[in-house]
């Protein structure tokens, strides 16, 4: 695409705020809502539309840790690492999903399939250590079928 | 629903709903977060089957966190009453026929006390000394309905506060004595009537549901159970300040659920007029827009959160004024966190007087806490001022399932940690940060003899140290340096006069950082070097975890006559570090990295640990 091209797909989203007051984080939010991630041209026409210079956007953009400049995978595996998760045994469960996937937190496969994040705290610390798979919250018990899943995955 | 355009229509409306509730039988289930995990959504889906099937006259609704999270997904029968723990829905036809059906309890799903099962919620040891306040209608109310709310004299108070003049109810509050829930305690009361001497307009009422502290989830059980009341208390300190038009409630990204209870609860209030223009007749214009955060711990701290509102990098502002005379757009804000707002409604409906009996004297009122880690009943409790650790551990919590409690971290990364020894200390404000500690948000962490303090305190400083947003560097160098130094320490490389450096680093840093962030992040550190210096000193001097927790001290060893040779732990060794041989299992020192997962594997626990001083 583009920049034109994007222009385009980008309007109806930029047309949400035109004309208000503090809008670069929830724009950029439905802008990644919508791409799973900021595109570089996205962020010049982002930039553009609302007459920032794009540094200072970026600067915004890459203050926050839930914007991401590249593409992601289809299946996202986020580790909760908060306190009561890491004294029940987030640690290592993190280092088998590292080992498991092969790669490190924060990466994404090469073939784009999954990417793996810890998070400081998802607020059910009653079913520590908690690992989230697509927004769907497994307790420990239900870890098992991850690693079923992720082979199944896989093939 | 019709707008409703005065205060009698709204309690008008409320008598009607209240005639209009059909004397059924409900079924309440638990759908919060920690619930919904366990399987909340398929029991409800059961119920809903199984109802329809025999086409009994029962209602099943769902509501917010009813509290007790380890034990979910919970299930109330409120008519009878009767509360079922970790329901399946396999249980769920069972409950129907008995319970519904004929009346009688399932002795097998309700909490086992000493003296048989328990049937409800006031007799249950968890619940008994619990006052909930903050939480009254979280688990008892569908937060998704804002009729439910209503009947239950929700927004009441906010017709009470439009009778009164905006300097009454903030007399009012302040009279309660009402401290802010996030954390430092500032009177409520003092920061409104400050907001409203501001001569300069528009001004701002924002919501800070910006929980980031790890192993807290107290204002996203009320956002997400109960977001009536937080509404409400908006509205009122709006109506208090004047010269509001626009709020903001600040919510978590990490908190999909909450923003859509909210997103809920405002377009329902907003169709009944309790929000919007002219709101019951009164004149007050006054609208809240949910700001949905992107993922920064430092954005709980009030400058930042404007910024990050203002659409700016979230970090916090140097400036000589208050957020009360300049905050949002350099604007007069209010700003208070979720809890403060959800005590409003019920300190002006029930009056001032009745707030200051539950509490201490310089701290009112109750506090929600998250307990969470090595505790048998895990969960949200709403407790009064003033009650000791201890009964919040070992009464409440139900003490360390099969050891013994050794200390709390309490208030997230920016408190600290209590032993044992200090348990009887009441919490309240004041108390806690004599020894060390702070209120915080209202994180609870119970550790046991397992837990390595100094892991702990790393834990958090490493925490700290990555959300710090690297503005001013004393957070920035000071927090790095001092981690360096941690690391080392619970790498057993530890040197002596490591303790007086990081004591010396951690002054630094709290007198000198420019934010909240900064100015606690050393407390988890200094007040476990002040409570379990003995375990900083195994550390460094001895090159040995007391709790062994920590990597390199320690050698593992397969003990040969336990051993049944069934090679688990030459599977899952990362290293290549157990070697089979002729006549058995044994591990090569030199390749061990510690890990531990060889012990974890063996099935008859004969890979044991020893302790090897490292010189």
């Amino acid at each position: 695409m583009n920049l034109r091209e994007w222009e385009q797909r980008l309007s109806p989203i930029l047309a949400r705020y035109a004309g208000k007051k503090g809008v670069v984080v929830p724009l950029l939010q439905d802008v990644q809502g919508e791409f799973g991630y900021l595109p570089a041209e996205a962020m010049q026409v982002i930039a553009t539309e609302l007459r920032l210079p794009l540094a200072r956007l970026y600067g915004v953009a890459s203050f926050y840790s839930q914007f991401y400049f590249q593409p992601r995978g289809k299946h996202v595996v986020r580790v909760c690492t908060g306190t009561a998760c890491h004294i029940r045994g987030a640690p290592a469960i993190l280092a088998r999903l590292e080992e498991e996937l092969g790669i490190r937190a924060g990466e994404t496969t090469p073939d784009l399939a999954f990417t793996l994040e810890t998070v400081n705290c998802l607020g059910c610390c009653a079913l520590a250590p908690v690992v989230v798979v697509d927004d769907r919250v497994l307790r420990k018990r239900d870890h098992k079928k991850l690693w079923g899943w992720i082979r199944e995955e896989r093939r | 629903m019709t707008r409703l355009r005065t205060r009698e229509e709204l309690q008008a409306f409320r008598e009607e709903l209240v005639r209009a509730e059909e004397k059924r039988a409900r079924v309440r289930v638990c759908c919060g977060t920690g619930c919904r995990a366990a399987g909340a959504e398929e029991v409800v889906a059961a119920f809903s089957r199984e109802i329809a099937c025999r086409g009994l006259p029962v209602e099943v609704t769902t509501s917010g966190c009813q509290g007790w999270c380890e034990q979910g997904p919970l299930v109330a029968v409120e008519d009878v009453p009767l509360l079922y723990l970790r329901v399946s829905p396999f249980d769920v036809p069972a409950i129907v026929d008995l319970t519904l059906g004929r009346g009688q309890p399932m002795a097998r799903l309700l909490y086992q006390g000493e003296a048989g099962p328990v049937p409800w919620r006031d007799e249950i040891p968890f619940y008994k000394k619990q006052g909930r306040v903050i939480l009254r209608n979280c688990g008892r109310i569908d937060p998704t309905d804002i009729r439910d709310y209503i009947r239950a004299g929700g927004y009441a108070a906010l017709a009470r506060a439009l009778e009164m003049t905006p300097e009454e109810v903030i007399a009012e509050i302040k009279r309660s004595g009402l401290r802010g829930r996030g954390g430092a305690g500032f009177p409520t009361g003092r920061k409104w009537e400050l907001c409203r001497a501001q001569r300069r307009t528009p001004k701002y009422v924002i919501c800070n549901g910006d929980e980031g502290d790890p192993g807290a989830f107290m204002d996203r059980s009320v956002l997400e159970g109960d977001p009536h009341a937080v509404i409400e208390g908006m509205i009122i300190a709006a109506y208090a300040v004047g010269d509001v038009r626009e709020g903001f409630i600040y919510v978590r990204a990490e908190y999909p659920l909450a923003v859509k209870h909210l997103t809920l609860a405002l377009a329902q209030a907003e169709e009944l007029g309790l929000l919007g223009e002219n709101i019951l007749g009164s004149g007050l214009d006054f609208s809240i827009e949910i700001k949905r955060g992107a993922g920064a711990f430092v954005c709980g701290e009030s400058t930042a959160l404007m910024n990050s509102i203002e659409g700016l990098r979230g970090m916090p502002r140097e400036s000589p004024f208050r957020s009360v005379e300049r905050g949002l757009w350099g604007m007069p804000t209010v700003l208070n966190n979720v809890k403060t707002f959800a005590s409003v409604p019920l300190i002006i409906e029930r009056g001032a007087d009745w707030f200051t009996r539950i509490g201490t004297p310089g701290s009112p009122g109750t506090q929600v806490f998250a307990l969470t880690g090595k505790v048998k009943n895990t969960g949200l409790v709403e407790v009064p001022m003033g009650i000791t650790i201890r009964e919040l551990v070992y009464d409440i919590g139900g003490g360390v399932p099969g050891g013994r409690c050794k200390a709390v971290q309490i208030g997230g990364p920016s408190g600290g940690c209590i032993p044992e020894w200090l348990f009887d200390t009441p919490i309240d404000f004041d108390s806690l940060q004599g020894i060390g500690a702070m209120m915080g948000s209202g994180g609870l962490v119970v550790m046991d003899e397992k837990d390595c303090m100094v892991a702990i305190a790393r834990f958090f400083l490493a925490f700290t140290q990555a959300e710090s947003c690297g503005k001013c560097p004393p957070c920035r160098i000071g927090t790095y340096q001092m981690l360096t130094i941690m690391d080392r320490i619970v790498d057993c490389r530890g040197e002596p006069g490591d303790i007086e450096r990081l004591e010396k680093l951690g002054r630094w840093v709290k007198e000198t950082s420019l934010c909240g962030l900064g100015r606690t992040a050393p407390n988890p550190v200094l007040t476990t070097i002040r409570y379990f210096r003995d375990e900083y000193e195994a550390h460094i001097h001895d090159k040995r975890c007391p709790a062994g927790v920590c990597r390199s001290p320690g050698q593992f060893r397969i003990a040969d006559e336990e051993c049944v040779r069934c090679g688990l732990c030459q599977d899952v060794c990362p290293d290549g570090a157990v070697l089979a041989g002729r006549r058995g299992f044994s591990i090569d020192a030199e390749a061990c990295t510690g890990c531990g997962r060889c012990a974890a594997a063996c099935p008859v626990a004969a890979v044991v640990r020893e302790e090897k001083v490292v010189v």
